[in-house]
């Protein structure tokens, strides 16, 4: 995993392509992301992962870091993906509300726009504190699109 | 939950047989409402648990059981290195070593009523919380493996409290077999400005008055009496813990197969105590651990400096601090015999009896402090150990009152804002950076813990002493 902040990028920031929604668990939150391809799944699933802090519209994308990853099946490096996220936040003190992804083979990158955090502005209800394996899954529908979800432990 | 699948063994216990691949039955302790209400998940984990390599006696589930991962919340489970047991990272999770110590202050409630609003500012403001807080303390990296060997005894010497402090934390205060080269610079990264910080979620400071004591002459050996104030904090092993938790979990879940391990489920991650990786796992676990004891030694030192400014008349001692997700190595019997077992609590409180060596000398006639906590809104408990504690659930009880609902139904049901006004209305004084985190907390998200301590009473893993209530709740 590397990440690396960078010069802003407002321009070039990508719409995300898919949606993405909560599902409930008894403790936690679950996220899941759709999209077309696999990385726009992947994106949508990591604005899934920031909606659970904090709403994305409030984050202002001044800010672009660079994520990879790379896991032998779809399933861990979504784990890592989203790890990374959650790394990230925790050390670099960052909001994220924009993502763009690249899967070629194993290995995983992606960019995201963000801010640092303003605990007054963002009010973050909870802080993640991982990605899990429950309910973790990574799979296409039977209309061709991508599914990415799993649990986050917070 | 289907309870025609149990063996009703008590009014509070309840027994799955082994089948399929469970080498151990699995017992839940809940009185029928409770197990009625649980998750049919709760049974799935602990019967998934009864699989494991070398479990010993039972997988158990606690009164506050509910779904969690690869483990239930509330599960306890023993293993035994001899026979193959296993280690495992799900069955401690992501936050090693969360748990809850209890100060007393000396003060009585009326005393708190008379600055009641000062006190609950002083305390938001001194006590770091929430996404994104850092404390004042900032480890360079020989600082931080210092900090992994030496837990809340790191902390004390460097001024963090006083040395009798110790003597009520468990393993006095410095978890031993800690191995901070099995830390990576990751987890230490994500800890190095998170000391002495509450975190969110669950996580709080919570001033409380002693409204009813059950057992007097305990209460009376641990400094209790009603209408007395007692400070409550409840956090762990912050990014460090997590960190360590996400790494060995995928770790594990990969090797496991190598070992000949059939994962039931990959949350269970694990792998054989005489491994390279499970050792590696436990000095890394222990570290952990001593991370989270510095950790809430600093959060005590900060709410002593609060209370000298605004209630200079109190004297914060501490009661006892427990962990809730350990793995640790105790000596048990079990078929009449003493062996070393390898005991995983996930979301549950070591609750040992009386006589047992472990104990400080003060506390060893009557039993350990078990410290219940409860929901921002309600009543929290103060029970202490039993004997037959031992046998039911290798001196185990429950933790909490355990989630009954999830925090996008809480947030559906209520507002931030209006239960922050309710509950002062109620004279408790609600701080927090962020109003939706209180709407997830909502008390009533959480089961009855009233109905969750009384079943770990009747069960005989505790014994309930006295019920606190709060005053002043700082989340994170």
């Amino acid at each position: 995993m590397h990440a690396s902040v960078r010069e802003s990028a407002k321009n070039r920031i990508p719409a995300l392509r898919g949606g993405w929604e909560h599902f409930p668990h008894e403790a936690d939150m679950g996220v899941r992301g759709h999209g077309d391809t696999l990385p726009d799944a992947f994106a949508a699933v990591a604005e899934a992962t920031i909606a659970v802090v904090t709403d994305p519209a409030g984050i202002d994308p001044a800010e672009r870091v660079e994520f990879a990853c790379s896991a032998s099946d779809p399933d861990l490096l979504l784990y890592d993906f989203l790890n990374a996220i959650v790394y990230e936040m925790a050390v670099g003190g960052r909001l994220f509300s924009r993502f763009r992804v690249e899967i070629e083979g194993e290995t995983l990158r992606a960019e995201a726009w963000g801010e640092p955090v303003d605990g007054r502005r963002h009010q973050p209800a909870v802080e993640i504190k991982g990605a899990t394996f429950t309910q973790l899954a990574v799979r296409q529908a039977a209309d061709g699109s991508w599914i990415a979800q799993c649990v986050l432990d917070i | 939950m289907d309870i025609n699948r149990f063996t009703k063994v008590s009014d509070t216990a309840w027994r799955l047989e082994p089948q399929g691949a469970m080498r151990v039955p699995a017992v839940i302790y809940a009185d029928e409402a409770l197990l009625a209400d649980m998750d049919d998940k709760v049974a799935e984990q602990a019967s998934n648990v009864a699989m494991l390599p070398g479990i010993v006696q039972a997988s158990y589930a606690m009164p506050d059981a509910h779904w969690g991962y690869g483990f239930p919340i509330g599960g306890v489970a023993a293993f035994d290195a001899e026979q193959g047991g296993v280690v495992s990272a799900g069955g401690v999770g992501f936050d090693v070593s969360c748990g809850v110590r209890t100060l007393l202050t000396g003060l009585d409630h009326r005393a708190i009523e008379a600055v009641q609003p000062r006190l609950a500012d002083a305390l938001f403001a001194g006590i770091p919380a929430g996404l994104g807080s850092t404390g004042q303390i900032h480890l360079r990296d020989q600082q931080m493996t210092d900090m992994l060997r030496g837990g809340a005894a790191w902390a004390v010497e460097r001024g963090f409290g006083q040395p009798e402090d110790l003597e009520r934390i468990e393993e006095r205060g410095q978890m031993a077999g800690a191995d901070p080269e099995a830390v990576s610079q990751q987890a230490r990264k994500r800890q190095r400005n998170e000391m002495g910080t509450l975190g969110s979620g669950n996580h709080y400071l919570e001033v409380q008055h002693i409204t009813r004591v059950f057992d007097p002459e305990v209460a009376a050996a641990f400094g209790l009496a009603e209408g007395q104030v007692v400070v409550s904090i409840h956090c762990g092993s912050r990014g460090l813990g997590h960190q360590i938790g996400t790494e060995f979990l995928r770790e594990m879940a990969i090797a496991a197969k190598g070992h000949g391990i059939e994962l039931p489920d990959r949350e269970l991650a694990c792998a054989p105590i005489h491994s390279e990786i499970g050792q590696r796992y436990l000095g890394a676990m222990r570290a952990a651990i001593n991370c989270a004891l510095a950790n809430r030694q600093i959060l005590t030192h900060l709410a002593r400096e609060v209370f000298a400014e605004v209630l200079p008349d109190a004297n914060l001692r501490l009661l006892y601090d427990v962990s809730h997700n350990t793995c640790k190595t105790e000596r048990h019997v079990v078929d009449g015999r003493d062996r070393e077992l390898y005991v995983h609590r996930k979301g549950a409180t070591r609750a040992f009896g009386p006589g047992h060596p472990d104990l400080p000398e003060a506390l060893r006639g009557v039993g350990q402090p078990v410290l219940i906590g409860g929901s921002m809104g309600t009543a929290s408990y103060i029970l202490v150990g039993t004997n037959e504690g031992e046998r039911l659930s290798f001196n185990s009880a429950c933790h909490g009152a355990g989630r009954a609902m999830s925090r996008h139904q809480a947030t559906r049901q209520w507002r931030g804002r209006a239960l922050v006004d309710e509950l002062a209305a109620r004279g408790i004084l609600i701080r927090s950076p962020s109003l939706r985190g209180v709407a997830e907390e909502a008390p009533g998200a959480y089961k009855d813990v009233s109905r969750v301590v009384q079943a770990s009473h009747d069960a005989g893993l505790a014994r309930l002493v006295a019920r606190v209530e709060p005053m002043v709740c700082i989340k994170g």
